[in-house]
């Protein structure tokens, strides 16, 4: 058979479906796996194999294509080019492939295999493993020559022919709208509708030099070497199209620019093309404003308006730029379907009040990495939602022509010096400025679908943490049934490791491995900090009320709140929430803080004593119940003993340990007396801050820590009552008498009844050899251990059997959380949508309830 | 951690036979964790005393455990070593357990004699107050001595333990005294720490022969006993009652329903009426109003959520989920979610259920919970109680156990509940209708009020 459509090469998009077509034995298999790779290629007889053992079990014939669909599904959904080797000679079967496809915007291609039925025949008489007559093939044939005749019409965006006898060059072209290599910076211009003045005065004020040469053409160039991107639509409804695309034109020939194809831009190719379009919605205008242009323009602007793009990928996939906007699954996709949403935007089909289409609002739903720049639909103001941004702000109408400035994410924006024509929906919305915008009022919600299942959080710290769906299931229990508001929920504190074990007799925990494990890291600095005995918490104050409505998108004005490790509001009794906030409040601002700090919220990180406070109930159930048991049971014991051995009974052993005993129980009691203040309202709490976490804008990870305490002291000095400030020691960990001094300290501490001490690294984020460590490792006191480990825990054979403990995983876990917690903030105060923060936040306390030894 | 037994029976050493125990030796026995040791303070034709000591090692017994308990800290810091209650039963069948069976080799006759005993354990737990110790010896002819340790005497303010010294007066053979002791010790100590087995019915049976059966507070003691576990505190009451077990499960009629059910019952009855198909219940804990649903062919489709998994997992138990046929799994599913996020698979229901959800949410959670229930899922009805704050009054008569539940964040009058149930309806474009559950109370109103909203 001779075939009017051979050609050399088979040039195939870089994401399509390719079906090869042909009857048995007509070399398909031997086709696909000489030009594809051998996991691009789905074969029917495969996946009948795979449903039933059996290549060529026709009863497996069903089960066998709805593996082969959901495998080519998968494929394309990944935007993975995927052969499908099937006899495919019916219609029928094609046509589900070619649905198939669309369905995943990705290009259908047919390759049809000329294989002579003489051939053919020849090659399936040799074959052992098909068991069918040589009637079926002859009946195969028949179907595929007629086939043959519809193929080109059946949506096939590419059709082969191929004469299996010749070699073949298969050829992979990119999509045209592949553009991930072209990096910025760029500065990204709304629907311009023939706005020539203003579009000027914008590219002007962004700093671009525009000069317009004798001949009329245009010289844009930015001294930065910045470059321009149009979002469509520069024609239609303004006063001076011809000379907007001039300019566009000429600065998109030269590279200074990219452009992409609005719907107006499309109407008026159609229009040049001769096709019958409705001389409406402004182009009228542009129609009357050509009239006078040169053939030579025209002919240009043909070729120009030919060549627009519905949509680019820009820098790695980090930039998407559409005029209507654009779903993450359409992203570098060409389909029909995808230029449609491209150029007119999401439509349900509805109609509002103006006769316009109602618009779905598809970036309430979109979650994809990319940033989405799109015009189309003229919005009053510019407003992110989940990492999109629609910039076009209806010049033409009289609003603005505003640009986006990328990577920066600013927007700059040159007003309309007049109204060129009445919008038919009122550009201002009706109703009065919501308080929130609009991402904060998305974010009044968060979904599940977040943190239900198992999920990855890129933390930006070079790590990737992994929350595992058993933790999840628990920590969604603890944030729904115990947590504050989310929206106040922008960090968790991460847990923290003591040291190895100490070799010493005494001692489980001792300064020494806390010095060699950072010494052993690279460290020749830490600071060590007293460690408070109270229990940790994060403060969030308002320099301002009404910035918990307008920075936090809560409901109601507060002035701030505090919150413990796990989420839940620290105090029972909002009145006391409200004066302990003002107290902090009051030495923030009698500090400068505010100022300072160039912020009207701040979010610290510490402790609050006494820890009775929030654990009295522990206290009297657990610590005081052991207490007063053991020493009266161990009294009684002593009493009967003795009169025993008075009596000659050898009970001398059984005394001197009761007597230890009994020595250990009162160390206990008096260790926990310590974490005991009485406390009347808010008299006598005490928070200890030793963390600026962040303030608007800004998280301070590269400050280090003798910055973070030197700021707080200074704060903490404006309200002695209820601010403490951390007593700290910096130890040169080369330096043996420096050490030394450290270890006295701790010792003199502890040795009071202190809780020990918390040692850090002076950088905030510490690492060593480009792999961040421990950031700081607690070492506890032997006398607070007791409450820890038991009051019994020193004696006997117990510490040895209790120095085996392993703190491995407890620092994986410590790591995690860290790096968690400043993403948290990191993407808090870069605005990022709530469930960005709070996927990390839920993160936090999913990982916590991992089995870790809890005294660790 | 100590028990001491004096005895002025003639002559008092006799104590010693009985006991198998030497008087002027130190013995010791071995226990599952640690030792109990065996002395006597005194041992004279007119007075002889012998202790049982415990020696636990609180490490050691964290360490042994064979599963970890889930709440952190008790592990070490921990009473068990030092009270009297834990581990003195297994001690005492361990170092005195011919004594407790009635054997005496030696003096058989003494075996029934009844012998004046003093007995003393020190740091003994006495959960449910210290007024349970007269309650429970009193009736077997106890005198009863004791003094309440107080928390920590350097703050006063805490209040009592909840540890006595206790001490008990009696006239009685020494095997009626320590089965007395067996069965009564761990008793008195609601964390009663040891697995509760079938085997346990035959144990409390055998040791409680003779006296039990005639106890006042027999039911308190078995359900103590078997630590409130139901299923097998009727059981062992049944027995004691000299009737065969029948079915573990509690027949269901109008009489017996106690105030949860009634409630349930209440809830089902709206749902009925309101022509639901499919129902969700919202917060459906161990799954009693679903299996209640689960009998009616009205509901073809029923699916409970809850935010705890441990909830589910027993719903799944109670409702035999796992090994369900096709058609049943079809019908019944559960699934862990949360009212306070959005959540799609909370769509596409007749009705939603909430009975005695949302006085477990924090107040200021409750527009969430709005937004996602009344807004979000939307369905035609909405079925959902609270408990009557109005009540309580009549509650605190009640015994300390049939309080409402601790984790209540808050609890509203009727006019708070109606206030809000209009606030909602208003808002979302639902009609409300309210009825009270259970028995009404002149002033009070009922135990729990009940709401059906119905979509406008």
């Amino acid at each position: 058979m001779r075939s009017p459509y051979t050609m050399k090469d088979i040039k195939l998009p870089e994401i399509a479906l390719v079906v090869l077509v042909g009857p048995s034995s007509s070399g398909k298999s031997t086709f696909a796996r000489k030009y594809f790779k051998p996991t691009e290629i789905i074969s029917s007889d495969f996946c009948r194999a795979l449903v039933s053992d059996d290549e060529n079990d026709l009863d497996a014939t069903k089960d066998a294509f709805d593996v082969l669909h959901f495998l080519a599904a998968k494929r394309l959904k990944r935007g993975k080019l995927t052969v499908i080797d099937a006899l495919n000679i019916r219609k029928e079967d094609r046509a589900k492939l070619v649905q198939l496809a669309k369905d995943n915007y990705a290009l259908a291609a047919a390759i049809v295999l000329e294989t002579p039925i003489k051939t053919a025949f020849e090659r399936h008489a040799g074959r052992t493993d098909r068991n069918f007559g040589k009637a079926v093939l002859e009946k195969q044939f028949d179907s595929y020559k007629r086939s043959l005749k519809s193929i080109k019409h059946e949506g096939f965006g590419y059709t082969y022919f191929v004469d299996t006898s010749e070699e073949q060059t298969i050829v992979r072209q990119p999509l045209w709208n592949n553009k991930k290599e072209e990096h910025g910076p760029f500065d990204i211009i709304g629907d311009v509708h023939g706005c020539f003045e203003e579009l000027n005065e914008l590219l002007q004020t962004l700093g671009y030099l525009v000069e317009k040469l004798p001949d009329g053409h245009y010289h844009v160039q930015h001294p930065e070497n910045r470059k321009l991107i149009f979002l469509g639509d520069l024609v239609d409804r303004g006063p001076d199209s011809p000379e907007v695309l001039r300019l566009v034109m000429d600065a998109v020939k030269v590279g200074k620019a990219l452009c992409i194809r609005g719907n107006h831009d499309d109407k008026l190719q159609k229009y040049l093309l001769g096709k019958d379009v409705n001389l409406a919605h402004g182009l009228e205008k542009t129609v009357q404003q050509l009239t006078n242009a040169n053939k030579e323009f025209k002919v240009e602007l043909k070729a120009f308006l030919d060549s627009l793009i519905a949509h680019y990928v820009l820098d790695n996939g980090n930039l998407v730029v559409a005029h209507g906007g654009l779903p993450e699954e359409m992203h570098g996709r060409a389909a029909a379907a995808v230029r449609a949403f491209c150029l007119y935007g999401e439509t349900t089909g509805e109609i509002d009040e103006f006769g316009l289409p109602v618009r779905y609002n598809w970036a309430k739903n979109y979650r994809g990495k990319a940033t989405v720049v799109y015009g189309h639909t003229p919005v009053p103001t510019v407003e992110w939602l989940n990492n999109t941004v629609n910039i076009d702000n209806g010049c033409v109408f009289g609003g603005k022509l505003t640009a986006l400035r990328y990577p920066e994410r600013e927007t700059i924006s040159v007003s309309a010096k007049k109204v060129y024509e009445e919008p038919v929906r009122p550009l201002l919305p009706e109703e009065p400025t919501q308080a929130l915008s609009a991402q904060q009022q998305q974010d009044d919600l968060l979904d599940i679908s977040i943190i239900k299942d198992k999920y990855l959080v890129e933390t930006g710290f070079g790590n990737r943490v992994i929350i595992r769906e058993e933790n999840a299931v628990a920590a969604l229990e603890v944030m729904s049934r115990f947590a504050v508001d989310p929206k106040w929920l922008i960090y968790l504190p991460p847990t923290m490791s003591p040291p190895e074990t100490s070799p010493l007799p005494n001692f489980l925990e001792h300064p020494q491995e806390v010095f060699q494990y950072f010494r052993k890291n690279g460290v020749n600095e830490v600071i060590c900090e007293e460690k408070h005995m109270g229990s940790r918490a994060i403060a969030i104050v308002c320099q301002d009320p009404e910035v918990a409505v307008t920075r936090f998108g809560m409901q109601q004005p507060a002035p701030g709140i505090m919150y413990t490790r796990t989420g839940r509001r620290f105090f029972d009794n909002p009145e006391h929430e409200q004066l302990f906030l003002a107290e902090i409040h009051r030495a923030l601002t009698a500090s400068g803080f505010w100022e300072q700090f160039h912020t009207d919220w701040v979010c610290l990180d510490g402790e609050l004593l006494p820890w009775s406070s929030k654990a009295k109930a522990l206290i009297i159930n657990q610590y005081a119940a052991v207490g007063t048991s053991a020493l009266n049971g161990l009294a009684q014991t002593e009493t009967a003993l003795t009169k025993a051995l008075a009596r000659g009974i050898p009970v001398e052993d059984l005394l001197h340990e009761t007597v230890a005993r009994e020595k250990a129980i009162a160390d206990y009691v008096t260790a926990y007396r310590n974490y005991c203040q009485e406390t009347n309202g808010i008299a006598g709490l005490v928070f200890a801050p030793f963390h600026i976490l962040a303030t608007e804008g800004k998280i301070y990870k590269d400050q280090l820590h003798t910055w973070h305490l030197e700021q707080l002291k200074n704060i903490c000095a404006f309200n002695q009552v209820f601010l403490l400030s951390t007593n700290n020691l910096l130890v040169d960990l080369n330096d043996e008498a420096s050490v030394k001094e450290g270890i006295n300290w701790w010792l003199e501490m502890t040795e009071k009844g202190g809780e020990g001490m918390v040692v850090k690294p002076l950088e905030f984020i510490p690492t060593n050899k480009g792999r961040i460590m421990q950031p700081a490792m607690k070492c506890r006191g032997s006398e607070y251990l007791r409450i820890v480990y038991g009051p019994e825990y020193d004696l006997g054979e117990n510490l040895p059997t209790l120095k085996q403990r392993s703190v491995k995983m407890k620092r994986e876990i410590a790591l995690q959380e860290f790096t968690l917690g400043l993403e948290s903030l990191e993407r808090f105060v870069k605005k990022e949508p709530l469930r960005r923060v709070h996927e990390c936040v839920f993160g936090v306390l999913a990982l916590e309830s991992e089995a870790v030894d809890p005294r660790l | 951690m100590i028990l001491e037994i004096t005895t002025t029976y003639q002559p008092a050493t006799d104590l010693g036979y009985l006991l198998h125990k030497h008087p002027d030796k130190l013995q010791t026995v071995a226990l599952s964790t640690g030792k109990a040791h065996i002395f006597y303070p005194e041992a004279s034709p007119e007075i002889c005393t012998a202790c049982l000591m415990l020696d636990i090692n609180p490490v050691e017994l964290v360490r042994s455990r064979k599963s970890p308990s889930p709440t952190l800290q008790e592990h070490y810091v921990n009473d068990r070593p030092y009270t009297s209650n834990s581990f003195l039963s297994s001690a005492i069948t361990k170092a005195f357990g011919s004594a407790l069976n009635g054997k005496c080799n030696a003096r058989p006759e003494l075996v029934d004699t009844p012998m004046p005993f003093t007995v003393k354990l020190a740091s003994l737990k006495a959960d449910g107050g210290p007024e349970l110790l007269e309650k429970l010896f009193g009736p077997l002819g106890y005198a009863t001595q004791f003094e309440q340790l107080p928390l920590d005497e350097r703050f006063p303010g805490w209040g009592l333990s909840k540890y006595v010294n206790l001490e008990l007066r009696h006239t009685l053979p020494l095997k009626a005294l320590l089965s007395h002791l067996y069965v009564l010790i761990p008793v008195l100590d609601n964390d009663k720490h040891f697995w509760i087995s079938r085997n346990d019915i035959e144990i409390l049976l055998q040791k409680g022969q003779g006296w039990l059966e005639d106890h006042p507070e027999k039911e308190w003691i078995t359900r103590r006993y078997f630590k409130n576990l139901r299923r097998y505190s009727n059981e062992a009451l049944l027995r004691l009652a000299g009737e065969e077990a029948l079915a573990p499960e509690e027949p269901e009629n109008a009489v017996t329903l106690n105030l949860h059910q009634q409630r349930l019952q209440k809830a089902f009855e709206l749902l009925k009426a309101s022509g639901a198909g499919s129902v969700l219940d919202l917060g459906c804990g161990e799954g009693k109003l679903l299996k209640l649903l689960l009998q009616d062919g009205q509901f073809k489709k029923l699916t409970g959520m809850d935010v705890s998994f441990s909830s589910l997992q027993k719903a799944k138990e109670n409702l035999h989920l796992s090994d369900a046929a096709p058609a049943l799994r079809e019908r019944l599913s559960l699934f862990q979610g949360s009212v306070t996020y959005q959540d799609e698979r909370l769509s596409g229901y007749d009705a939603l259920a909430m009975v005695e959800v949302i006085e477990h949410l924090d107040e200021e959670r409750l527009p969430a919970m709005e937004k996602v229930v009344f807004g979000l899922a939307s369905p035609p009805t909405i079925v959902l109680s609270t408990p009557n704050a109005e009540y309580n009054v009549i509650y605190q008569k009640l015994q300390a156990e049939d309080f409402r539940h601790e984790d209540h964040r808050f609890e509203w009058s009727r006019p708070e509940f109606r206030n809000w149930c209009e606030k909602v309806g208003e808002q979302y474009g639902y009609r409300v209708s309210i009825s009270p559950v259970g028995p009404e109370e002149p002033e009070v109103g009922a135990p729990s009020q009940i709401a059906v909203f119905t979509k406008k």
